[in-house]
This record gives structure tokens, C-alpha cells and sequence, in this order.
């Protein structure tokens, strides 16, 4: 089989899976982040509202993605989380980096963060902070 | 165990591997392809396409469902999204319709992105497909882009193609353009509870008794081209009528006789010989888009850049026609011939 160069429009691009556990209705900050990510160059699969941790794992190794990202408002993170990255794990995927989103107390920021999650984030925060940690994580 | 011995032993995480490099054109990704395409040629590949907004991943959704439950079919689903054009970039949300479809084990669904491509699926599209073939799944469907006129790339991968229209779309001067219409082995006209249905339903009919019904020719190094069945001629040949079912996918209304017109056009293309003829032009194109981007990629290696942005320059200045700019490219001595 000959060698040929990729063009580069088939090259490995960033995957990243936006989703929202649990049961409140709010999406628009995840669609915001979807947003960011799509005009960063990366592939954002969406996948709607109320997930619950076994869809989100299951999206995720359908989509082979490198990062998921969790949309939580409320209040369910400590449970959800651990639940998610036990799945993943499970799967077989235990590379696949977690950002979080959403109303989170500091005190368990920490927790999140012991617990393996690469990146947390509150309202206001900056979308190219968040574009820059996402690159990051990928590729180091 | 080696990716491909995984894949084909159902390892749904060498699958989603797998996937990725076929996707994303990698060495092992073609080696792979390789060996596992003497296990492909047994899935039934149905596309579907239509406008955006028609209900696509909706039906698709629905249709898998019932796959599962009546047939028990072992599905999967490959859904094309848009890139950006500017960044590369896509949001891909086509499973946000088809959340029925999480647990059960035996459907997959691969979102992809277009990744530059303009034919409604993504270049690698027919190499998943492949993967999925191989992998042993009995049904494939693929959605494609939201599709406008053009995109018919669909037609020269899939078995069976469905058409997806929605009430309110077009008039029958839409119906008998050229393009998507003509593609269909079926048209869904979706989303039937709103008002206007009786008219797409209408234009699409008659569109259908205006046209003699054509067999399936697909263009062929610049010229069209018949797929001759041997033992079979024109007269005698079977014909299929596409046709045309309301459906409101939301609801699963319609959907078992979408379902039945299926498996009726797949028994009509084993025995009509058109299944052959398709599988035949469908690696025909795929041969075809594979040598071009082999030239393509030997035509990088050979020409260097600088020679190349020197000639696109005299081109910029009007020096030089595209077409003698292509001449001088590709045959190097000629240039220096000329000058003499």
C-alpha cells in the first residue's frame, strides 16, 4: 500500500461530547460552549437535555471523543460525576478528560478536581479560557 | 489480538478506534481497511437525505426502532453533519433525536462531520460504512447533510435511498427539477400532520407519473453510463416504482409501511439484479475517488510548493491561463520546451 499524505481536511480533529445530566432545562449554556468549540475547529457532538451517566458513556465511546463535557445545574455534581467517569473507565476509556459546567459550590470544586476532572467552570466564564484548557488537555 | 481480529469479535472500543482512523485517514486505518474488506458486501446500506429541518435523524430514529423490534436487525447509524467552512469546526447533533436508541447494545451510532466535503457525506463516509459492514451489522443507515439539490453522492453508496420532503417546501415545479427527487427509491413526505400535505403529496405523485421511469445510470468518467445486467434486457427488466408514504415521525406514524416498502425494494433489488449492478458502480466511484486522491497526493510529493505558488502567481497576474497553468504542472519539460 503506497504512502499518501493526509489532506488537510482529514486530519485528526479535537472530538468533544457537550451533555446534559440530570433534570434541570437549561441548555443554553451548554449551547454556548458547543458554540465556542465549533468556532475553535472542533468537532462537538450534542446531545440534548437529561441524560442520564450510562447515555452520556455510551455517546462517548460511540464517538471515540477526547473530551466530554458536563453541563450541570442542579446541584446533582457530586453524585453525577463520579458516575460518569466510573462508566467511562469501565468502557475502557479512561483517558477521556472531563470538564464540568455550571453552578458549583467551592467546596467541592476541590472535590471534582481530586476526583480527576480537569477543568470546572462557573458562570461568566471565559469561553477562550475554556478553548484554551480543552487544547491543553488534549494534546499534552 | 490485533484491531481488526477485535472488531471483527464485536470489541465495541476497537470498533470506535477504528472508526477514528478510518476517519481520520491514518496508515493503520487503511491497512485495516484492507483487511477487513473481504468480510463487507453483506449490509443493507440505506440513506436517507432531504432538506434541513425534514425530520431526518427523526425517522431514522424510528425507523431503527423498528428495525429492532420487529426484525431484530443489528443496526447502525451514520450521521453527517456540516463543517464550518472557516474553522473546520461542526456541532454535530443528530443523536439529540434518536435518545430511544441509547442501551441497547446492538445499535451504534458514529456522528461525523463533512470535513470539506460538498456531496452531502463526508469523503471517509463509504470507508465507516465499510467498518459497520464488516463489523457484522445488518443494517446501515446513513443520514446525510441537510441536503438542497445537489447533494447526491447518497445514491452511489446506498442500496436504498429515502427521500425526506416536509409539507410546504416546494411547488411542483420543485418536483420535476433535476437532483435529489430523482435519487429516491422511496419518498417520505414527513411531518404529514401539517397543513399543506396533500399538496407536496400531490406534486410529488405526479412528478413520479410524468417521469418514465428511468434505469439507474450513473456517470462514468465524464459520460453517463448504463449498468448492463447480463441475461436481462431493457424490456423485460423489472422496474421499481419509488413510493411515496406520509409519515409523522415524532409520533411514529407511517413508519411500518416506510419499513415494508423497504424490504420489498430490497427484495426487488436481489432479484432484479440491481443490487449487483449498484454494488458494482458504488466501487467503481469509490476506486475512482481513491485514485485521484493517490494522483493528488503523488502530484504534492512531485510538484514542490515553491513551483507551484510560482505558478499560481503568473496565473493571479493573467499571465497564464488555469488550463496551460495545469499543462506546465503536470509535464515539467514542457515549460522549459516552450521558452526555447
Amino acid at each position: 500500500m503506497t504512502e499518501q499524505k493526509t489532506s488537510p481536511e482529514r486530519s485528526r480533529r479535537i472530538r468533544v461530547l457537550v451533555a446534559k445530566p440530570g433534570l434541570d432545562g437549561h441548555d443554553r449554556g451548554a449551547k454556548v460552549v458547543a458554540r465556542a468549540l465549533r468556532d475553535a475547529g472542533m468537532e462537538v457532538i450534542y446531545t440534548g437535555l437529561r441524560q442520564t451517566p450510562e447515555m452520556i458513556a455510551e455517546a462517548a465511546l460511540q464517538e471515540d471523543v477526547d473530551v466530554v463535557g458536563l453541563s450541570i445545574l442542579s446541584g446533582a455534581h457530586m453524585a453525577l460525576t463520579p458516575r460518569v467517569m466510573e462508566l467511562l473507565k469501565s468502557n475502557g476509556q479512561s483517558n477521556v478528560k472531563i470538564f464540568i459546567g455550571g453552578i458549583i459550590p467551592d467546596e467541592d470544586l476541590y472535590r471534582l478536581k481530586e476526583m480527576g476532572v480537569t477543568g470546572v467552570y462557573g458562570p461568566g466564564a471565559s469561553t477562550d479560557d475554556i478553548i484554551r484548557d480543552v487544547r491543553h488537555a488534549v494534546e499534552e | 489480538m490485533t484491531l481488526t481480529s477485535s472488531v471483527l469479535a464485536g470489541d465495541r472500543l476497537a470498533l470506535t478506534r477504528l472508526l477514528s482512523l478510518v476517519e481520520n485517514d491514518a496508515t493503520e486505518g487503511r491497512a485495516a481497511l484492507a483487511e477487513l474488506f473481504s468480510h463487507t458486501g453483506k449490509a443493507h446500506l440505506i440513506g436517507v437525505t432531504g432538506a434541513p429541518g425534514t425530520g431526518k435523524s427523526s425517522l431514522v430514529n424510528q425507523l431503527t426502532l423498528h428495525f429492532r423490534r420487529q426484525d431484530k436487525k443489528r443496526v447502525a447509524i451514520v450521521a453527517v453533519d456540516p463543517s464550518s467552512p472557516f474553522t473546520g469546526g461542526a456541532v454535530l447533533g443528530d443523536r439529540v433525536r434518536m435518545r430511544d436508541l441509547a442501551g441497547d447494545p446492538d445499535v451504534f451510532i458514529r456522528s461525523m462531520a463533512s470535513r470539506g466535503s460538498l456531496g452531502g457525506l463526508a469523503q471517509a463516509t463509504a470507508s465507516v460504512v465499510q467498518v459497520f459492514d464488516a463489523a457484522g451489522y445488518d443494517i446501515v443507515m446513513i443520514e446525510t447533510v441537510g441536503a438542497g439539490q445537489g447533494e447526491v453522492d447518497i445514491a452511489r453508496l446506498a442500496h436504498t435511498t429515502l427521500v425526506v420532503e416536509a409539507p410546504g417546501l416546494g411547488d411542483d415545479i420543485q418536483a420535476i427539477k433535476a437532483g435529489i427527487l430523482e435519487i429516491a427509491d422511496l419518498l417520505v413526505v414527513n411531518k404529514a400532520d401539517r397543513p399543506g400535505v396533500e399538496n407536496t403529496e400531490k406534486a410529488l405523485k405526479s412528478m413520479l407519473e410524468l417521469a418514465h421511469p428511468t434505469q439507474r445510470v450513473f456517470k462514468h468518467h465524464g459520460t453517463y453510463m448504463k449498468a448492463d445486467i447480463p441475461g436481462t434486457t431493457q424490456s423485460d427488466k423489472m422496474m421499481w416504482i419509488p413510493s411515496v408514504h406520509r409519515t409523522v415521525s415524532t409520533e411514529g406514524t407511517g413508519i411500518p409501511e416506510v419499513a415494508e416498502s423497504i424490504a420489498k425494494h430490497l427484495a426487488y433489488l436481489r432479484q432484479s439484479g440491481d443490487w449487483t449492478a449498484r454494488e458494482r458502480s458504488r466501487l467503481e466511484v469509490e476506486l475512482e475517488a481513491l485514485i485521484r486522491e493517490a494522483l493528488m497526493s503523488r502530484f504534492r510529493e512531485d510538484v514542490p510548493a515553491k513551483r507551484y505558488d510560482e505558478i499560481l502567481e503568473r496565473v493571479i497576474q493573467r499571465n497564464l491561463s488555469p488550463w496551460e497553468a495545469v499543462n506546465t504542472l503536470l509535464d515539467p519539460h514542457r515549460e522549459s520546451k516552450r521558452s526555447k
